[in-house]
């Protein structure tokens, strides 16, 4: 087999991933992304491992231990990502990658509690309270939902 | 490698292209599975690509099922037995399955959600765009005369992968299984709630707060601490009533 069909391969998966790592906007489909570029990785790994494999007299196998290590490391990768995705989603209420802006600088939403201060005159248009407290129960119920 | 030696059967009888260097050996014919990892390459590169631009979130995890699976027959096609089926047992089935949770933990919308790209799509676009270009130049340029020997033993079956794997990789195999071990117990961390006696009081506000509403069923807030008066309970007992519409604007705002 010619070395350039897999290595093509991998290199479009790996630009696919970067695609959706750079455009999407909900955070598991970022981590979906992060996993097809890890699969273009691995396919990279496991190609040049067969090639040298018939070439080199003495081989490691490096590439495919390589490749097994990427997996397991992806797995980690995965169930750490998606408690932290689930932590943010418990705390702030979106898995919106957009909408996390706190430790952002420059123009654009600048406010710290983004989505209280916009869903704060919707909050106070159905409740008899005043503003503060409202914006602050409401940022409290954020906060434990 | 009996897919590869089928599908090489049948692609050889049908095409006369290619005249490679190691076409006269007729049985592993390189072009038959040169021909089958292009139509699966195109699959895989194709469910990858619907992955990252379909608007329906299940459907991009079901997409990326196929992707995965995809590369897992390239492996075979590779004679990397090993590899293929731990990508089949790891990724479609745990990964996926972990992504799919996430999603429905998440209350990702079940249909077509406008704004599942972010506004940078175009930027995002030229920068994957021209990435792919020049790697795929570089890389045709750098391998363009080189062929990958397919023949003889598997390169990847259990018994090579494993003896290299307990022979020269051992420290880094079980320095891998410590990390498994911590990223286990840091998602467990992570995952729970941060704050036990948080949760505690909030539990009892919201019994507080169905008690106070079972009278009236649809409590109004001020009628809340009106019955439990004397306890602090004016400043927790809000919170029930007031949890739905901000789970329910935050659903809105996700969407």
């Amino acid at each position: 087999m010619h070395l350039a069909y897999p290595v093509v391969l991998s290199a479009l998966l790996f630009c696919t991933g970067l695609y959706g790592v750079l455009a999407r906007r909900n955070a598991i489909l970022v981590l979906m992304s992060v996993e097809l570029m890890l699969n273009a990785v691995n396919l990279n790994l496991v190609a040049f491992d067969v090639w040298l494999s018939r070439t080199a007299e003495e081989t490691l196998h490096s590439g495919q231990a390589l490749a097994l290590f990427t997996i397991a490391i992806a797995a980690a990768e995965i169930g750490i990502g998606l408690a932290i995705v689930l932590a943010v989603h418990r705390n702030r209420g979106t898995a919106n990658i957009d909408k996390l802006r706190d430790t952002a600088e420059g123009p654009g939403p600048d406010a710290p509690d983004g989505p209280g201060g916009s869903g704060g005159p919707g909050g106070a248009a159905s409740d008899s309270d005043d503003a503060p407290t409202t914006r602050a129960a409401v940022t409290k119920a954020e906060a434990t939902a | 490698m009996t897919l590869a030696a089928a599908v090489g059967t049948v692609a050889h009888a049908t095409t006369t292209t290619l005249t490679t260097a190691a076409e006269a050996r007729g049985f592993l014919s390189p072009t038959g599975v040169e021909i089958a990892f292009l139509l699966v390459g195109l699959v895989t590169f194709g469910a990858a690509v619907v992955t990252v631009t379909t608007r329906q979130l299940v459907h991009a995890a079901l997409w990326l099922v196929v992707a995965l699976g995809g590369l897992a027959v390239e492996y075979l096609l590779l004679t990397a037995e090993f590899i293929a089926w731990v990508q089949v047992l790891i990724y479609v089935g745990s990964v996926v399955v972990l992504l799919l949770f996430g999603l429905m933990l998440t209350r990702a919308p079940i249909g077509r959600s406008p704004d599942a790209d972010s506004g940078n799509r175009r930027v995002a676009l030229a920068v994957a765009v021209t990435a792919a270009v020049a790697l795929v130049w570089v890389v045709v340029d750098a391998f363009r005369t080189t062929w990958i020997d397919l023949d003889g033993t598997p390169a990847g079956s259990t018994d090579v992968t494993g003896a290299s794997l307990f022979q020269h990789w051992v420290l880094p195999f079980e320095a891998l299984s410590v990390l498994l071990l911590a990223a286990l117990v840091g998602a467990i961390v992570l995952s729970r709630r941060a704050n036990t006696a948080a949760a505690a009081r909030e539990a009892e506000a919201r019994e507080r707060g169905a008690g106070a509403t079972h009278g009236t069923p649809h409590g109004t807030p001020h009628g809340a601490p009106a019955e439990s008066a004397p306890e602090p309970a004016s400043g927790p007992s809000p919170e029930p009533a007031r949890a739905p519409t901000a789970r329910r604007r935050d659903a809105e705002g996700n969407r």
